[in-house]
């Protein structure tokens, strides 16, 4: 048997080593930043679609992430969806005027919000909303009225080939 | 006729009866620790015992699994051209599910089997008699250090399976597949939650950790002071806590998917 002090010695390294461990998961696996809150100041934007946008998800000017998605709830009056932004303090200087829109990265990527800043002399500030926006592309409803385009063209195109027919 | 249903009416009361017996073994385990000094050095011994001493086999499979996971991983993502995302595949599946559910069988396998063992013979030297007589409490002395000791060590072994098992993936996935090291990492980050995956597979852990040393501990307890009863009651340890074990954690899944 070992002496009592070793053991503690091997116990306390197990402890660290576990504590470590967990450490690594949190920053390293899972990218946990929510622990210590980001500055940041709140806007808000009503959209009608918001496809996939998630919690988390992220707000891009220029390709570049200045915040992410806090909140998404419905407006129960006006059924729109109403998305809360946290941006970054480091990005003040947002016009008024700006439009928000939702895209999608690449085919199959997530969705995330693009903020496209116009020329307002005026600065969006906490718990301001964003007026212009526009709403997801969804792959589905697009589909869709392309099929139904195409059916339509060849009703119109067996019309006037049955009425060729006819004459 | 009538002895058949008082056979089959003494198993009913029997089994409840051990139902009973080990719910009053966990819970003098859980409240008989008086001596805060004597006892704290005696859990730090069975930390010793069952979580140092389990932690290479613990190591050593993680690795392999880690391993094992990109590897496949890897081959059936690149399928579809979506070998980027072995990295979330890996910590997903490590975190959620094998993490918990395979330290707990190989604890169960290494530590419980060990404890019911030990708990066993002392019943069957009369040692927890002999304790008695010295009016020391078997279940505070004997069953309560063993007792916290699972308890504590099962979440911390689980924790270094996590990251063993995903720096294994990292090996196989990063410097033999050749995959790009940033996007190993940014994508696992980027769909790993803290809350939902790491931490919910920690709870189970926790309740892993209880139930596996909880039926070590009663099993070796309950022993018939025999060699062959001793045999029997190792057996079932592993036999029952691996059962338990994946069972509880069909259980605690749709309970975590559900979100209670």
């Amino acid at each position: 048997m070992l002496s009592q002090r070793i053991i503690e010695t091997l116990v306390g390294i197990f402890l660290l080593a576990a504590i470590l461990a967990l450490i690594t998961l949190a920053f390293k696996v899972s990218g946990l930043t929510t622990f210590f809150k980001q500055e940041g100041y709140n806007i808000t934007a009503s959209f009608d679609d918001i496809g996939q946008l998630k919690v988390r998800g992220s707000v891009k000017i220029g390709g570049v992430t200045v915040g992410e998605v806090t909140k998404i709830a419905i407006d129960p009056s006006t059924y729109k969806a109403v998305v809360t932004l946290r941006i970054n303090s480091t990005v003040k200087d947002i016009p008024v005027d700006s439009s928000a829109s939702i895209l999608t990265a690449g085919l199959l990527g997530d969705n995330y919000i693009a903020i496209t800043p116009m020329y307002s002399k005026d600065f969006l500030k906490d718990n301001d909303e964003i007026e212009e926006t526009h709403s997801a592309m969804i792959l589905e409803k697009l589909i869709g009225q392309f099929l139904f385009s195409i059916g339509h063209s060849n009703d119109k195109n067996s019309d006037t080939a049955e009425k060729g027919a006819k004459q | 006729m009538i002895n058949q249903v008082e056979a089959l009416g003494r198993l009913g009361i029997d089994v409840i009866r051990k139902y009973g017996k080990a719910g009053i073994l966990l819970y003098g385990a859980i409240f008989r620790v008086p001596n805060f000094r004597k006892g704290f050095a005696l859990v730090v011994q069975q930390i010793f015992a069952e979580g140092v001493l389990s932690l290479l086999i613990i190591m050593v499979s993680a690795l392999f699994i880690g391993m094992v996971v990109a590897l496949q991983g890897y081959h059936t993502l690149s399928k579809f051209g979506a070998s980027q995302q072995l990295g979330p595949l890996v910590a997903l599946s490590v975190a959620r599910e094998l993490g918990p559910v395979v330290t707990a069988l190989l604890f169960a396998g290494r530590a419980g089997s060990a404890l019911a063992a030990e708990i066993g013979l002392m019943k069957a030297t009369d040692q927890l008699s002999s304790m008695e007589m010295m009016a020391v409490d078997p279940l505070q002395r004997v069953i309560a250090p063993r007792f916290w000791g699972g308890f504590i060590s099962m979440p911390l072994l689980t924790i270094i399976f996590n990251i063993v098992a995903i720096y294994g993936a990292y090996l196989v996935g990063v410097k033999w597949l050749g995959m790009d090291a940033g996007a190993f990492w940014s994508n696992m980050q980027s769909s790993v939650e803290f809350h939902a995956d790491i931490l919910n597979g920690i709870y189970k852990s926790v309740v892993f950790g209880v139930v596996v040393t909880w039926i070590a501990l009663y099993q070796g307890y309950d022993a018939v002071p025999t060699s062959a009863g001793i045999a029997n009651a190792t057996t079932r340890t592993v036999v029952y806590s691996s059962l338990a074990v994946l069972g509880l954690d069909f259980v605690l899944t749709a309970m975590m998917i559900g979100e209670w």
